[in-house]
């Protein structure tokens, strides 16, 4: 329940009466005013209050916490995405810091209601968040701590093996091709799981299972197309329990439940903060408050070197595009205009700004913003570069200030969340029932002990070999592992497999 | 708070860690290097959940925003740059810190060392004051107020005049409650560590930091067992003298080697400092077993027969093996002493060699 001191409520009413006035459209927001303490444990569980037991949450929390503790890091803001929406406020911040993460809310809180990207998101994942806790608190007190903590590890593993783009299609993911038929198709649904043994004998299933994968091996290819969604695939093919079906579904689902956050940071940050600044200045803050606003305000704009920040180049792309909307520079007469003077003094008055951001939260996304608003303009006012490391001195220096080169490494670091591209190409790989995945090579090799580590617990999964392709030192390769070894085969001599492109 | 679960587990985990690796942390020194009062730093790889990710050349690309030239440094360049994208690249140290108590717990249940039994603990006892007993009177400054609520409530209910509509309680003097002074005794356990060193020219850099790596681990088992460890650090060449301890391993001489000026200065402050009926004394002598002269050894035999072993809970002899060194003096002890196990004698080759050492010294329980 909402706990804010009656000075704090008074501001809220207040500003949320702003935000409204200034076009922003929200869930019912709660605020609540909680310790450093209980923040950092928020913060560690994701936002949630309640979460599967993991130790990661532990080693977040531990860092968060001491990190605060030694005046390293602050966190000033958090907000989640359901319906009402929560955020928290830290006990012990000025007021005019608390008005400014308020008004800051606010903008993400319209942001998560309007945004496309989360028009299938779960409003209640707070209920079902606790709901996945208790589920594998149950699976803990039946398999154990550790056999569970264990079958986590290994999930959260590829946890990020989703297809984010599918998110639009329907709630929870792609639905996967059924080679012949799936599970349920043998068994009886059961409501007692105690009545389970009974009503589907562990044989017969397992005669079922075997019969089922047998017709999968006849199959030509399968999957018959490359697969985005492993952790889908494996749940539906791999030979789990029920159990560890069910975890791996819950970790599925919480991780397209963040996926869209990760889609919209810049726009969503550019938001927010946009309309912080805005009502802030305009509205909220009086004279006393200026110069913290201004520091604060700065502070969280300021983008160093080695760290791209999302507020800075979000709400700098927001003011240019309804900077240009106003001013009508848009649209094919601006595009083909080569007099950069008549191009200074472009203004036809068209102030269209408002309608043209309001118009960007709703349809776009990280990629799809930068694609399209990104100017040469605006990276030359802006003093945009791209740095490379130096390996000789250590150090980092400009490389260009080409905006395509600007453009193409913004969006390669916003592509598919900054993370590599794999699918499932084979999971009858040689026939031999193995597992073929393939690394879309984008320029950048994998982690190699990482890759390995993430093989081994793809293995624990699919407990059979599980085989990769991927470019490595400018060379294709195919690592595998076997269960026990792990090895790596040159493409170039052998062409044994064919990476399909 | 349900991330106290989640944090007990990572911290068993991290220990978990330490205790496998344990071997390692006890024979490098960096882990001795950042030492705090209660705690150790250890520098663990960072557990880390893996997945596909890419290579550290992700980091070594980026867009930026400021003034300059290309290929000129970058203005605004921050030197923790590469620290901070570390965690993409998957070599990020994680500083976990483990108290010294627990430290102490690993290094028991890894060398299976039995518990010390202090010495004469249940003769010598300390009394101490706390404020854990109730009385009737007292001071109005120490009275317990839920105490005195309490027994006037239990008062008004069983003489039938409490009244839930109207619950006024007023205690009357025999109600009040006031905290007092209990005088609890504890067994005293007062103890020293007496380090002497021998830092003739025989005794190298390695030598120096094996004691090192040594004392810093006897220390911290004593120190489970002693509330009040004290500390002194005495080397020795052909004179002995008292010294703090980083000069203790840092000092370097070249002359010969009298063990009995050490073995002298030591029972010198033991006679002015701790008496042997109230403290248990360790005194650990490390050497390369080079005595000057034979003459010299049989002083130190008699000085510890006479005065060293009647007093002390054990006397450890640590020798180092070094280049030059004969190591004569452990042979001496051993001809001496092979039946009394007050003494406790320990050779140490290398570095890997210490783990074993710790055991012998600390292995007896004394």
């Amino acid at each position: 329940m909402a706990n804010l001191t009656l000075e704090l409520e008074s501001e809220r009413k207040k500003i949320c009466q702003i935000a409204k006035n200034c076009g922003l459209d929200f869930f019912e927001t709660i605020f609540e005013l909680i310790t450093y303490d209980q923040i950092s444990q928020i913060a560690a569980y994701g936002g949630f209050p309640v979460r599967y037991p993991h130790w990661k949450f532990g080693m977040e929390y531990e860092q968060l916490s001491k990190s605060y503790e030694y005046g390293l890091s602050k966190i000033y803001e958090m907000v989640i995405n359901t319906d009402p929406c929560y955020a928290y406020l830290m006990e012990g911040n000025s007021m005019m810091d608390q008005k400014l993460v308020m008004a800051h809310v606010y903008g993400h809180c319209d942001f998560f209601k309007n945004n496309v990207w989360f028009s299938k998101t779960n409003r209640k994942m707070m209920d079902e968040m606790a709901n996945h806790a208790t589920r594998i608190r149950r699976y803990i007190d039946r398999y154990g701590y550790e056999e569970v903590e264990k079958f986590i590890d290994s999930c959260l593993s590829i946890e990020n093996l989703i297809d984010r783009h599918s998110i639009l299609n329907t709630p929870k993911g792609p639905k996967i091709e059924s080679p012949v038929s799936s599970a349920s198709d043998f068994m009886f649904k059961v409501d007692k799981s105690y009545m389970r043994n009974y009503i589907n004998p562990p044989d017969y299933v397992a005669e079922q299972k075997q019969k089922q994968l047998e017709s999968q091996m006849h199959k030509a290819k399968f999957p018959s197309e490359p697969v985005r969604d492993i952790v889908s695939f494996l749940i539906h093919h791999a030979p789990l329990e029920e159990w560890q079906q069910d975890i791996l579904t819950i970790i599925r689902d919480e991780s397209y439940y963040f996926a869209p956050q990760g889609m919209t940071k810049t726009l969503n940050e550019g938001w927010a903060s946009y309309w912080h600044s805005h009502m802030m200045t305009r509205h909220i803050l009086n004279d006393s408050e200026i110069i913290d606003f201004a520091d604060h305000h700065s502070g969280t704009m300021f983008m160093q070197m080695g760290g791209y920040n999302p507020y800075k180049v979000g709400i700098e792309l927001f003011r240019d595009i309804e900077n240009r909307w106003n001013k009508g520079q848009f649209g094919r007469d601006w595009e083909e205009c080569d007099d950069v003077r008549e191009r200074k003094n472009w203004n036809k008055n068209t102030r269209l700004g408002r309608e043209k951001i309001f118009e960007i939260r709703k349809i776009y996304n990280d990629v799809t913003f930068i694609d399209e608003f990104l100017t040469e303009d605006f990276c030359i006012r802006h003093k945009m570069f791209v740095y490379k490391m130096n390996k000789e001195t250590q150090k980092f220096e400009i490389d260009t200030r080409d905006f395509k080169a600007i453009k193409a490494q913004l969006l390669f670091q916003m592509t598919n969340f900054g993370q590599p591209i794999i699918k499932i190409d084979n999971a009858n790989f040689e026939n031999r029932g193995e597992i073929l995945l393939q690394h879309i090579h984008e320029g950048l090799d994998l982690q190699p002990n990482y890759m390995d580590a993430t093989m081994r617990n793809v293995f624990k999964l699919w407990q059979r070999p599980v085989n990769l392709v991927t470019m490595m030192d400018n060379e294709p390769q195919l690592f595998r592992f076997d269960g026990n070894e792990y090895t790596k085969h040159s493409l170039k001599q052998e062409k044994k497999p064919e990476p399909a492109a | 708070m349900a991330i106290r679960e989640d944090q007990n587990r990572f911290k068993s985990i991290i220990k978990g860690k330490v205790r496998d690796d344990f071997k390692r942390y006890v024979t490098n020194g960096e882990l001795i290097g950042r030492r705090e009062d209660e705690f150790v730093k250890i520098p663990l790889p960072r557990i880390d959940i893996p997945s596909f990710r890419y290579g550290p050349k992700q980091n070594e690309k980026g867009v930026g925003q400021g003034d300059g030239e290309p290929d000129e440094s970058a203005s605004g360049s921050s030197e923790s740059g590469q620290g901070k994208a570390g965690d993409q690249a998957g070599e990020h140290l994680l500083e976990v810190e483990i108290s010294i108590e627990e430290l102490a717990e690993i290094l028991g249940e890894k060398l299976e060392l039995p518990r010390i039994e202090p010495k004469g603990s249940k003769n010598i006892l300390a009394e101490k004051n706390k404020y854990s007993g109730i009385a009737p009177v007292g001071p109005e400054g120490l009275r317990k107020f839920k105490q005195t609520y309490k027994k006037a409530l239990s008062r008004y209910i069983s003489t039938g005049t409490y009244d839930p509509d109207h619950p006024v309680i007023v205690p009357i003097r025999r109600d009040f409650q006031y905290r007092t002074v209990k005088k609890t005794q504890l067994p005293h356990t007062k103890a020293v560590v007496i380090y002497m060193m021998d830092v003739s020219g025989s005794m190298g850099e390695e030598q120096k930091e094996i004691v090192r790596l040594e004392s810093f681990w006897i220390n911290t088992w004593l120190k489970k067992h002693y509330k009040g460890l004290e500390t002194r650090f005495i080397i020795h060449d052909a004179a002995a003298k008292e010294v703090d301890e980083e000069t203790f391993f840092k000092t370097s001489e070249s002359g010969g080697t009298l063990i009995s000026s050490a073995y002298k200065l030591c029972q010198q402050i033991i006679e002015a400092d701790y008496p042997s009926s109230e403290w248990n004394i360790y005194p650990f002598h490390f050497s390369d077993g080079d005595n000057w002269s034979g003459e010299d050894t049989r002083l130190c035999l008699s000085l510890l027969k006479e005065f060293f072993l009647p007093r002390v809970n054990v006397f450890s002899y640590g020798q180092v093996e070094s280049k030059y060194g004969s190591g004569q003096f452990l042979k001496d002890l051993q001809k001496e002493f092979s039946q009394d196990d007050r003494l406790t004698l320990s050779q140490i080759e290398n570095r890997d060699k210490i783990l074993n050492s710790i055991k012998d010294f600390l292995g007896k329980g004394k």
